[in-house]
């Protein structure tokens, strides 16, 4: 059913859809508004059997979820920025023990400085965690990705985060197609688990594993994930038989086929950079773009069968590897490494800075040029910085760096100059 | 279903890690002797008795005493119970009433009617001259042996000094009676009014294969106490004697008695139930040195009888008996202080002792006498081949307990003798002391207070002055017993052992350790209630 | 005649009263689980904890009188700590009963959500136990442990209390008692050992969250511990029953006086044995023959320096503690009587 609504609220009925059993929910913008909808939906008793649990914080809410599941319950959490980061130690040990527990992160930056808005920070804080990442670009392939996430965690005995844009995805309404319940139903089966807390079959969850069998355990949790690099698109076909919408895959091209420059990237600026490329391809350039909606596990061999013919690759993405550059980059070089292909690093869109269609063209065709930085940090303030090198030189108390760049910018006002 | 590797393990998988490598000690159980058995002269095993009564299986622990002593009733009245002085819950708080609870399984015995069988016949016959407490115990185990046994007595009632000597205010007659019938029910054959001067000949005259003698100590000893005047000095050994006989005693008026023993005590408290005015004992000792049990001095004073301790009588003149005043030494005995006074008496007792009488045995060659007691070996034959002794007429204490094991330890000795070859006792365990116990688990529970008769009725007569304690106190006092030394299967090893590995094998069949994973941390050891598990070092 | 006591007139005690383990005479009904031949053995043998250990002991104690009291329909989720370490290192498990270990500071959220899943499932019989040692409960694991208590969650949370982190080599927790030696508070400088008035009192804090049942428990005194454990099993909500279990290794004390020294802390006052009901005290139970703290100290290197004369001032503190929690919780009758 199409319904003009809130992406959270979207993604609260998809999930809803999914009957889940336990849901653990803790604030925290911009997901919040995801567990407040299913709160509501728990209480009025839309969703039933299902236990909604108001935990003391993200670690609760995550520890929670590893109790539920384990114990053979469909469960669901939802997280953002300083929560994915509290909850950190139970991300890592769900997907040891390989629960398949589905949790939306709400993208946002992490601090400090404190910003609520969006970048992936804390998505690629977990990165390595263990669990399978999924990005999705649209409102629309959010309410389809959760419906996959289910299916796709119970059938490997795997975790799954669903990665949309805060406040961009979250807080934007949109026309939505709502599936209904049959569709969900005969998509996703009822959750059979790989292992239960059972009193009539008792066994021990999460043992002390020293040097005799770690480097095993963490060889086979690698090789779970690429099996889902097999499992994703298969699932993505079969989601497109009953839903008639092409809404999974690890990867989505846009006019890539024998393009020289290609763009690769994730999430919902695609929606903005669709708009410029197909002004650039007008002006006949040749550029086309791809979106990678599984950051984990990561489709190596995909990557290398879209771009094996392209020129150059500028990679685009709202995370920094402090000290490094372009995260995404990083990985896609790694995939490229035997290719003649250029990568340019682009980092744009930090804590929530506007993307426009003027100054991607402006970075594209820096790419095009191959003028790029390494890494090139997309729509970047110079001045602002240099200003504030220049006093952190003079002076060693040069105050707070976030403040200085306020003034700076013109968002405080020079009252210190009274 | 899979599980995913490593990480989940099925339950239960820890067996395969055998920790009993990690063990330098091992706990293992053994059996110690508790202090009780360790001190009865009759050799009883008291605390399997009282485990049984516990449970209230009077009949089968009446059996058990009926193993080693087969006057539980007589023992539950006259026993000076030495069980009850080595008892570590006296260590506790009070030590269990052992004897009273004897006494109730031996009545209930008697009110029940139960009976011991007699062996299969062995064809054999001994002899047994004497039916005291001793011959009649010897008599009964060889019944139970199978051999034929015939008892001679010079005395018209069998019961030896406990008929003769004990008041029947400390021994109902009727129950000793009851007891005696049941040996002679079991084909003792009892020839009382007969007077053995000749063993031998009676041996040979009667085809005995073997001879037990015990006969006692019944000569009094005296001192000479120098006499002016007609008043009477009798022996406490024949005062008593006529007592039971309902002959008379000469008691009468005012009494003195002289000696600190329990004799003197029973010849003062009968004098106070035969309607003598008064009462006094003059005693050698100090008072807290007299020999009599604290018990029966107390019972006497409550009772009216009067006591003068550090005295001794001197002389006689008249009515007037002449004390020397004592002073106690530092060596054994009180000396004298050449101080002197007098009181009034109509009668003098002595209760000094008894002697044995040795005519009886210097016909007989072979055996030896010395100190005025029969010396025998430690398998209680006499020097002369075929006879043994026992009881009062052999070195020992001279008690009624005494007697009765030396009547089983007799009897078995025989028994081995008739049989042609030795008699050995089973290796005594090692004695468990208070200190192997931990007393935290056992609950504060004092000790029964038996019932008492009142002053007045017992200056009256000479009707029982303790009475029985009811069923339920006897098994609240059997269910004092600390066990000590030998497992009750309370559990505790089987639950304190932080690995799981004590094995519990089922009521009566008490526990096994997992030495595959027993650590040897010690904890059952510590928390045995009664020392019935001990550490030894892991040969290496 | 004098009078027999009441007491004995009727056959009330027996040989060891209730105090072993077992008790022959007593009903079936009324023995403890530990004593009964099919008790589950929740935790068995093979596992690799110390010789001696309280932890251990208590674990299986509290599990299997869970088990008991349950049916057998029990889940547990435990903390990081030894009691996981020793018991599931790979590729062996000790235990018998479906088990989950996820992280030390998380074990009442976990099991919170196991509870949610049975609920969810209509499997309100399956009854979930949390578990963890004094660092996972008092320290890392408290958000978690208020939230679940907060929640009034379907769990009972047993915390195994030896006084400080022991897996990680003795460190102090906030549940080490003032003047014990541990890693971090090594008996050196003016005032040796854990510093006096500091730690908080979980129990107490437990009562305050109002929650349906709170009871501490000592492994000296099995019958009152397996009373606890099936009474808080007979509850729904959230409940808490702390563990007094001594750690050989940490305390420096004999493997043998595990239960003795347990026993001694219950004796002295140091370790109160109470038990709440929606924030109210409900019960105590009574010191059976009190001792001075320094019966209990001298079994523990731990306190070897408290015992000397320079400081006195500590064993005293301790003392005035052991008064305290005396007079607090009125540990002795007034009248002197027991039970």
């Amino acid at each position: 059913m199409l319904k003009q609504v809130e992406g959270s609220h979207a993604v609260a009925e998809a999930v809803a859809l999914c009957r889940p059993e336990v849901i653990s929910a803790y604030p925290i913008t911009p997901q919040t508004h995801i567990v407040e909808d299913l709160g509501t939906m728990v209480k009025a008793g839309a969703i039933k059997n299902c236990e909604f649990l108001l935990v003391e914080s993200e670690f609760g809410a995550l520890s929670a979820c590893i109790g539920s599941s384990a114990a053979g319950a469909r469960s669901y959490t939802a997280t953002s920025s300083q929560g994915m980061l509290f909850m950190m130690e139970a991300v890592y040990n769900a997907s040891g023990m390989g629960l398949p527990i589905v949790m939306t992160v709400g993208n946002r930056a992490i601090g400090a400085p404190i910003n609520i808005w969006n970048d992936w920070g804390d998505s690629m804080s977990a990165r390595d965690a263990g669990w399978i990442q999924l990005f999705v670009e649209s409102n629309q392939q959010a309410v389809d990705v959760h419906i996959q996430a289910f299916r796709l965690a119970e059938q490997l005995s795997l975790p799954v985060m669903v990665c949309m844009d805060g406040f961009i995805l979250t807080h934007s309404f949109s026309q939505v197609d709502i599936p209904d319940q049959k569709q969900v139903d005969a998509f996703l089966p009822t959750f059979e688990p790989r292992q239960l807390l059972d009193p009539a079959a008792p066994l021990s969850m999460g043992a002390m594993v020293g040097p005799e069998a770690f480097t095993e355990v963490r060889y086979l949790a690698h090789h779970k994930q690429m099996e889902a690099l097999q499992l994703i698109p298969e699932q993505a076909a079969e989601f497109e038989k009953i839903f008639a919408r092409d809404s999974g895959g690890v990867v989505k091209t846009f006019d890539c086929e024998g393009a020289e420059t290609v763009v690769v990237t994730m999430g919902s600026v695609i929606g903005t950079m669709k708009q410029v490329l197909s002004e650039m391809r007008d002006d006949g350039i040749s550029i086309g773009a791809l979106t990678v909606r599984s950051f984990r596990p990561f489709p190596k061999e995909a990557l290398r069968a879209i771009l094996k013919d392209a020129k150059r690759v500028i990679v685009f993405e709202k995370c920094l590897a402090v000290g490094m550059g372009g995260i995404l980059a990083m990985n896609l070089r790694m995939a490229l490494n035997d290719f003649p292909i250029r990568v340019h690093s682009a980092i744009g869109g930090l804590g929530g800075r506007p993307i426009t269609r003027a100054n991607l063209r402006r970075m594209f065709e820096k790419g095009i040029r191959d003028e790029m930085e390494e890494p090139h940090f997309h729509d970047i303030h110079m001045n602002v910085v240099e200003r504030e090198l220049e006093r952190e030189h003079a002076q060693r108390r040069s105050g707070s760096i976030a403040e200085n760049i306020l003034q700076d910018v013109g968002v405080v006002a020079a009252a210190k100059t009274i | 279903m899979k599980t995913p590797f490593a990480i989940t393990l099925d339950a239960g998988s820890s067996l395969l890690n055998k920790t009993g490598s990690w063990r330098t000690e091992r706990p293992v159980y053994l059996d110690r002797l508790p202090p009780c058995n360790h001190a009865c002269p009759a050799g009883e095993n008291i605390q399997q008795w009282l485990y049984l009564t516990e449970e209230g299986r009077y009949a089968e622990a009446w059996r058990q005493i009926m193993d080693d002593n087969p006057f539980p009733a007589v023992m539950g009245r006259v026993c000076y119970h030495p069980c009850e002085v080595s008892c570590n819950r006296g260590q506790l708080d009070e030590a269990v009433g052992i004897n009273a609870v004897e006494r109730f399984l031996g009545d209930q015995a008697l009110i029940n009617e139960w009976q011991m069988e007699a062996g299969a016949p062995t064809g054999k016959r001994v002899m047994v001259v004497g039916a005291g407490p001793g011959g009649l115990a010897a008599a009964y185990h060889l019944r139970r042996m199978g051999h034929e046994v015939t008892v001679y007595d010079a005395s018209p009632q069998a019961g030896g000094m406990v008929r003769y000597g004990i008041p029947k205010y400390r021994m109902p007659r009727e129950k000793l009676r009851a007891e005696v019938a049941r040996i002679e029910q079991m084909g003792a054959d009892l020839q009382l009014n007969t007077r053995i001067d000749d063993v031998i000949a009676a041996r040979d005259e009667g085809k005995f294969d073997a001879v037990f003698l015990s006969i006692g100590a019944q000569l009094p000893k005296r001192v000479d106490i120098k006499v002016n005047g007609e008043l009477p000095v009798l022996d406490a050994a024949i005062v008593l004697r006529n007592t039971e006989l309902e002959e008379p005693t000469g008691l009468r008026g005012q009494v003195v008695v002289y000696g600190g023993g329990n004799t003197a005590i029973d010849v003062a408290r009968s004098a106070v139930r035969l309607g003598a005015k008064s009462a006094t004992v003059v005693v050698f000792e100090a008072r807290e040195h007299m020999p009599a049990h604290e018990f029966e001095v107390k019972e006497a004073r409550e009772e009216g009888v009067e006591l003068i301790c550090l005295r001794a009588i001197r002389e006689v003149n008249g009515n007037q008996v002449t004390l020397e005043k004592l002073v106690p030494s530092e060596g054994r005995w009180p000396q004298p202080t050449g101080q002197f006074e007098t009181i009034t008496a109509d009668v003098v007792v002595q209760a000094l002792g008894q002697n044995v009488q040795t005519d009886l045995v210097d016909t007989i060659s072979g055996i030896k006498v010395a100190e005025g007691a029969v010396q025998v070996g430690t398998d209680m034959q006499t020097g002369c081949p075929g006879v043994f002794a026992g009881g009062d007429m052999i070195p020992s204490e001279r008690t009624v307990t005494t007697s009765i094991g030396h009547g089983k330890k007799a009897a078995r000795n025989i028994d081995a003798y008739l049989r042609g070859i030795t008699y050995d006792a089973a290796e005594q365990h090692e004695l468990v002391t208070f200190d192997m116990l931990n007393t935290w688990y056992y609950s504060d529970a004092p000790r029964t207070v038996r019932p008492m008769l009142s002053v007045m009725r017992r200056q009256s007569g000479f009707a029982e002055i303790v009475g029985n304690i009811d069923q339920d106190n006897a098994t609240f006092e059997a269910r004092r017993c600390m066990s000590c030394g030998n497992c009750f299967e309370c559990d505790n090893c089987y639950g304190v052992c932080p690995d799981n590995a004590v094995n519990k094998l089922g009521p009566g069949m008490r526990f096994k350790f997992k030495y595959d994973y027993c650590k040897g941390c010690g904890l059952c050891v510590s928390e045995c209630p009664c020392g019935a598990i001990k550490m030894t070092p892991e040969e290496i | 005649m004098p009078q027999i006591p009441e007491s004995h007139q009727k056959v009330r005690f027996y040989q060891t009263g209730t105090l072993t383990v077992g008790n022959r005479l007593l009903d079936a009904e009324h023995r403890s689980v530990q004593g009964t031949m099919d008790r589950s053995n929740s935790l068995d043998s093979g596992h690799r904890a110390c010789q001696g250990c309280g932890e251990a002991l208590g674990a299986r104690f509290a599990i299997d009188a869970a088990m008991r009291a349950t049916n057998n329909q029990l889940i547990a989720a435990n903390a990081t700590g030894c009691l996981e370490v020793f018991t599931t290192p790979y590729p062996e498990t000790a235990w018998s009963i479906p088990w989950i270990h996820s992280l030390f500071g998380n074990a009442a959220a976990v099991g919170a959500g196991i509870a949610a899943a049975l609920k969810a499932k209509g499997r309100e019989d399956v009854r979930v136990i949390a578990q963890g040692g004094d660092g996972g409960t008092t320290d890392i694991g408290f958000g978690c442990l208020s939230g679940m208590f907060d929640r009034n969650d379907d769990v009972l949370y047993i915390c195994y209390n030896n006084e400080a982190y022991m897996n990680t080599g003795v460190q102090r927790s906030s549940a080490t008692p003032g003047g014990a030696r541990t890693a971090t508070t090594m008996p050196v400088g003016k005032d040796p050992g854990n510093a006096f008035n500091t730690g908080k009192s979980v129990p107490l804090i437990a009562m305050a969250h109002l929650i349906p049942y709170v009871a501490t428990a000592s492994v000296h005194d099995l019958h009152d511990l397996e009373h606890k454990v099936t009474k808080a099993m007979g509850i729904h909500g959230a409940r808490y029953i702390e563990l007094f279990v001594p750690c050989p290794l940490g305390w420096g004390s004999k493997p043998s006086d595990t239960v003795k020294i347990s026993r001694l802390a219950v004796e002295c006052g140091l370790y109160p044995l109470i038990e709440a009901e929606h924030g109210e005290l409900t019960g105590v139970t009574k010191i059976r023959r009190q001792v001075p703290v320094g019966e209990y100290l001298k079994l523990q290197r731990r306190f070897a320096h408290v015992l000397k004369p320079a400081n006195a001032h500590q064993l005293e503190q301790l003392q005035a503690i052991a008064n305290r929690n005396i007079k607090k919780f009125s540990l002795i009758d007034e009248q002197g009587g027991q039970e």
